[in-house]
């Protein structure tokens, strides 16, 4: 087993992410998970202080998705990850810092999928996250807040990121307020109670640059971003997620994401959006997910297209995927990649393929 | 199958003649397995070295000449220009009371082929980075240190852990020794020469430092170990010949019974290969114990000669004991060659009169003594105009078997010239009853006479080597005190301290970098009487120490002298573009590499970010041991870190005996073969001279007078041996001093002599000829006269 297979290990036992180890593998670390915060519903955002990292916390992400078009209408997807995980609460200076920190670039054509990754310890300069200004890097991956005075710290970013034979900078420019999710950004993930601290910036317009092997592309479109920290396992049985975001043509928006159970019922949960980020909360149950076809990828079957459905909002779409062979082989290999959404809701989005 | 029987049959009625067969095949294949063991382990140890943290296979940035560690903020700057590089502290540091190396790595960013991962896993990753960290060893380190777990692939003497602990254990927060490159960068990047200027590019180095700096400690040992296997083969050779001489009856009977001459030498050789696959089995495991023996003290010597990481346990290798037993069979086929020729060539119709062993003839004397002087001759040249190691070498291989082939010539010149001069029938028969059985001795002497030159050169070789180098040590080591402060400014404060109780406090501050292209190290030398008047100093122009003091010349020790070929005044060059005249050449006893020496001035003006850890201080010898105690006491330094004049010494001697106490052990061993090589050779004898003796008896010689007629002739014949070995041990010891040391360590020693080790040498080789012809003396001694008689009558 190699320190990236650990990593992995470390983030199966979060929420929402998963593999399956059959009940008896996170049960270990239950509720109380060696001094970490656990995440609570009182909690009152405060901003900017929220944005950087919350060290307390075992696992936490600064996660951006783009579905982006070149000149032609070519479509394309862009992903920027950065993840902190805790080996003990509390921050530190120099390599004694108990905190770990780990980036995941990916771009996708309708062609080819192109993913990185990084490490990186705390507590040198090598990664991390300021909250004001903001700025998040891991080496020379970068995420910079330029927001103007009154304005929000995540409201302008410039990012940079570059694997071994892609590159982008995007600009990102927020047209819409933060929106959180379940109570008030505390997001329930499993019946047994998991949960974790959830707000996202989905009304990104981004402008920027991919670099493919063939040479630069201009490209403009649409961003979310998401921040989500949290110190709880997945319930045991959990093996695994499907999570979309979806940008309708209508303006709305809608995070929809299932924990799939194996056994036993899978815990839904979703966000609808209105075009000016009021939000509505979705209970569990609500939702429903067909898988319509899947694609052999890295010995495994990826559904790549399903029918997702939401009564409850008249909701009833077919997501397929822009490139069905978006696999992020990554020490932690998970799927992720830009989606066209058609049925009663047209769009565009994104979607994240865990557990498989 | 009967035939088989019948040829078997001869060992079961001459037992010793067996054993002796079996045991000088099975220690001539000891002592040669057993240097291959040593040098196998040794090896394997460099490897291993070498291959830690993928570094035989990943370029690296290290940092330039002039400075001894990489900024760690070089490595976040690299980093964050997006350069995948994993940082690696190595140092020195103090667990457990013991010095070990500690290796830090940084498993979140180390390369794959850093293998690093295999040691940090899943549920120990937070553990290994989280104070006070998991720690790694080989399995032999890890058993002596607390709190250390074994780990396959990482050299004796290191422990691997994570970077931010290496750093706090050798007290070098922020500091870097290198950076491991990812073999695939991303494209567009800036130049790392532009983000960190003070690094450079080291390639993986797949030849191996470690295997170059100790080629020439192994091939010496090597040449020992052939050498012993050389005077093992006499024994053998003697043996088999023995064998096949007394068969000869046998063979004819086996040949006229029908048995064809391709069979009975098949079984002939089968019976050899037998043999020698017993003996070299039972040698191979000889050898293991001998290595395992000599292995911790040859360990010991690589690590303090070369810092070389050398296992003090031996494994057992294909690439040793299959070598053992291939030469063990070659050596006996090599052996019985001549004799399995006659077998061939075996008249069946012939009388099968045993012929008394190869006779004396005047043609081969003249040969072999033509073969002497040629290669005596190849000698000459070689030590005149050849150059290198290897010739080294050949040299001593020309001069051993030329006074090899030569002392039969020499011993039958000597008997001939007496013979001239004494009277008496005894006498005379005695003396040419000697000559007559040179042949049959002549193998055995050389190889009594090849020992002992080999132990004469050698032991000469290594007494002038201790005297040199403890008056040396007494010139080099003239400061009281030695003492390192742990960090910049423990070392500062040292210094204040020291600075009102002390006479001197004398820098020993050096940079690593190349020396007119060499590697080598470059010191700053205060200008200073401890220097003045005590530095070795070889060569020097006359105002040597004011030309170093003033920065207008640079001191080089001998062996860089040597293999950069500078003399006084040519220019030398340092790192970080110094270059200065050279003024002076000191000796420099035990390191491997080249060494400057610069004026103090001089030298921090070239390299102002030098480490200024360690310090000589002068104080009165009266003085020295209760500054050394406060010190301790003040500093709370730990007992690496001080060290007294007396305890350096110690140390270096101790070294120095260690690295000679393998050359030592083969000595006596070899010593040891050459007596059982007589032995052989006396017992083989003894058994074909009683047709000889029995008239001499007969014409009323008693048995006991002829036994200690024959004890006399083997000591006479040993001490001539021995006189004979005298200048040949000299001339070896010379080959020694002036052309292997200076081809393999760049140093040439003066030669001194030391008689009394040569008597006591002769006095060893006659009571090993004594005790060898002891045995068949006393068989004759006890022979019934019916045998003797019976010589007269026997059917044969």
């Amino acid at each position: 087993m190699s320190v990236r297979a650990a990593l992995i290990w470390m983030l199966l036992a979060l929420p929402a992410w998963g593999q399956g180890a059959g009940g008896q593998g996170f049960a270990g670390m239950g509720a109380e998970v060696k001094g970490f915060a656990l995440p609570d519903p009182d909690h009152r955002f405060s901003f900017p202080a929220d944005h950087g990292p919350h060290p307390d916390f075992r696992i936490e992400w600064w996660y951006l998705t783009a579905n982006l078009e070149g000149p032609d209408g070519t479509p394309f997807g862009a992903q920027w990850t950065l993840f902190r995980i805790g080996l003990a609460p509390g921050a530190g200076e120099g390599w004694q810092s108990p905190q770990m920190w780990m980036g995941h670039a990916g771009l996708t054509t309708p062609e080819a999928h192109f993913a990185a990754e990084r490490f990186a310890r705390d507590g040198i300069g090598q990664a991390g996250v300021t909250a004001s200004p903001f700025a998040a890097h891991i080496d020379d991956w970068e995420m910079i807040g330029h927001a103007a005075p009154g304005e929000d710290e995540l409201d302008r970013l410039t990012l940079t990121a570059r694997g071994a034979d892609f590159s982008f900078r995007l600009e990102a420019r927020a047209e819409g307020p933060l929106v959180f999710h379940g109570e008030d950004g505390f997001s329930v993930k499993s019946e047994g109670g998991q949960a974790s601290h959830y707000y996202s910036q989905p009304f990104y317009r981004i402008e920027g640059e991919i670099v493919l092997p063939d040479g630069p592309v201009p490209v403009t479109g649409r961003g979310w971003l998401d921040r989500e920290w949290s110190s709880q396992p997945l319930e045991g049985a959990q093996s695994g997620w499907d999570w979309f975001a979806m940008h309708f043509d209508s303006g709305e928006k809608l995070m929809i994401a299932q924990v799939r159970s194996g056994a036993r019922s899978d815990f839904t949960a979703a966000t609808w959006i209105s075009a000016d980020g009021a939000t509505d909360p979705i209970p569990d149950g609500a939702a429903r997910f067909t898988p319509l076809e899947t694609a052999a990828m890295a010995g495994r079957d990826v559904p790549v297209r399903w029918r997702v459905e939401l009564p409850a909002r008249g909701l009833d779409v077919e997501v397929a995927a822009i490139n069905p062979d978006a696999w992020m082989d990554t020490a932690f290999a998970y799927w992720e990649g830009p989606v066209r959404i058609t049925g009663t809701h047209p769009g565009i989005g994104y979607l994240e393929m865990t557990g498989y | 199958m009967t035939a088989l029987s019948a040829l078997l049959s001869h060992w079961r009625a001459h037992p010793v003649q067996l054993a002796m067969l079996l045991l000088g095949l099975a220690l001539a294949t000891a002592l040669f397995s057993g240097v291959q063991a040593i040098n196998a382990e040794a090896r394997a140890s460099y490897a291993a070295a070498e291959a830690v943290l993928g570094q035989d296979r990943l370029a690296r940035l290290v940092p330039a000449e002039g400075t001894a560690r990489i900024d760690e903020a070089d490595y976040v700057a690299l980093r964050r220009a997006g350069w995948l590089v994993s940082p690696v502290l190595e140092a020195r540091a103090t667990l457990d009371g013991q010095r070990v190396t500690v290796l830090g790595v940084d498993p979140l960013t180390a390369p794959p082929q850093a293998g690093v991962g295999a040691l940090a896993d899943g549920d120990t990753l937070a553990d290994f980075f989280t104070p006070p960290g998991l720690r790694f060893a080989a399995a032999e380190t890890a058993a002596r240190l607390e709190g250390v777990e074994p780990a396959d692939g990482l050299p004796p003497g290191t422990v691997l852990t994570d970077i931010g602990i290496a750093q706090s254990l050798a007290g070098a927060e922020g500091q870097l020794s290198r950076l491991l490159l990812w073999p695939d960068q991303p494209e567009g990047l800036r130049p790392w020469q532009e983000i960190a200027p003070a690094l450079r590019l080291e390639e993986p180095d797949a030849a191996g430092d470690l295997a170059r700096l100790t080629d020439s400690f192994h091939l010496n040992l090597t040449a020992f170990g052939l050498l012993s296997f050389a005077v093992g083969l006499f024994i053998v050779h003697a043996a088999v010949g023995l064998a096949f001489e007394q068969r000869r009856s046998m063979f004819r009977t086996l040949r006229a019974l029908g048995l064809p001459a391709g069979q009975l030498m098949a079984l002939l050789l089968g019976e050899l290969t037998l043999l020698a696959l017993v003996a070299g089995a039972a040698g191979v495991a000889l050898g293991y114990l001998l290595a395992a023996t000599l292995l911790p003290d040859v360990a010991a010597t690589l690590g303090g000669l070369y810092g070389a990481p050398v296992a003090g346990s031996l494994a057992i290798r294909p690439e040793w004991w299959a070598v053992g037993l291939g030469i063990a069979l070659a050596g006996t086929w090599a052996a019985g060659a001549r004799s399995l020729w006659r077998v061939w060539a075996l008249p069946l119709l012939a009388p099968a009169q045993p012929r008394a062993w190869a006779r004396a003839s005047e043609r081969a004397l003249i040969g072999q003594a033509a073969a002497a002087v040629a290669l005596a001759l190849a000698a000459f040249a070689l030590a005149g105009w050849g150059g290198g190691l290897v010739a080294g070498f050949v040299l001593l291989a020309c001069l051993l078997v030329a006074a090899a082939l030569a002392l039969p010539v020499l011993l039958t010149g000597v008997l001939l010239a007496v013979q001239l001069r004494v009277r008496g029938v005894l006498a005379g028969w005695f003396l040419s009853d000697t000559r007559q059985q040179l042949p049959g001795l002549s193998l055995a002497l050389m190889a009594l006479m090849l020992a002992l030159a080999a132990n004469i050169g050698v032991g000469t070789m290594v007494a002038s080597f201790r005297l040199t180098f403890t008056g040396w040590l007494d010139q080099r080591l003239a400061a009281e005190i030695y003492v390192s402060g742990r960090d910049a400014a423990e070392a500062e404060a040292l210094r204040a301290w020291l600075e009102p109780r002390s006479d001197a406090i004398l820098p020993i501050w050096s940079v690593t970098g190349e020396i007119s292209g060499e590697p080598g190290a470059v010191f700053g030398v205060k200008d200073h009487a401890t220097y003045r008047d005590h530095w070795p100093l070889l060569a020097a122009e006359p105002d040597v120490w004011d030309r170093v003091a003033e920065g207008r010349g640079v001191l080089v020790n001998e062996q860089g002298a040597r293999r950069l070929q500078l003399s006084l005044g040519d220019p030398v060059r340092l790192p970080a573009g110094l270059e200065l005249p050279l003024a002076g050449i000191y000796s420099d006893y035990g390191n491997p590499q080249a060494q400057a020496m610069v004026g103090l001035e001089r030298f921090l003006a070239a390299y102002p970010d030098v480490p200024r850890l360690a310090h000589a201080v002068r104080v009165a010898p009266e003085e020295a041991a209760g500054l050394r105690t406060a010190l301790v006491d003040e500093f709370g330094l730990p007992p690496d870190r001080v060290t007294d004049q007396a305890e350096a010494k110690r140390f270096s001697l101790q070294v120095f005996e260690r690295t000679f106490a393998v050359t030592a052990a083969l000595n006596v061993l070899t010593l040891g073969v050459a007596a059982v090589a007589l032995l052989a050779s006396l017992v083989t004898l003894s058994g074909m001279r009683l047709p000889q003796l029995a008239p001499v008896w007969a014409m009323g010689l008693t048995r006991a007078r002829l036994a200690r007629l024959e004890m006399l002739r083997t000591l006479v014949l040993a001490a001539l041996t021995a006189v004979v070995a005298l200048p040949v041990g000299l001339g070896l010891a010379w080959v020694l001093l002036a052309v292997i040391n200076v081809e393999a360590f760049g140093w040439r020693l003066p030669m001194r002599v030391f008689p009394s080790d040569w008597a006591r040498l002769a006095g060893a080789a006659l009571l090993a000829a004594a005790l060898a012809a002891a045995l068949p003396a006393r068989r004759l001694a006890r022979l019934a006269p019916a045998d003797l008689l019976r010589v007269f009558a026997r059917e044969r």
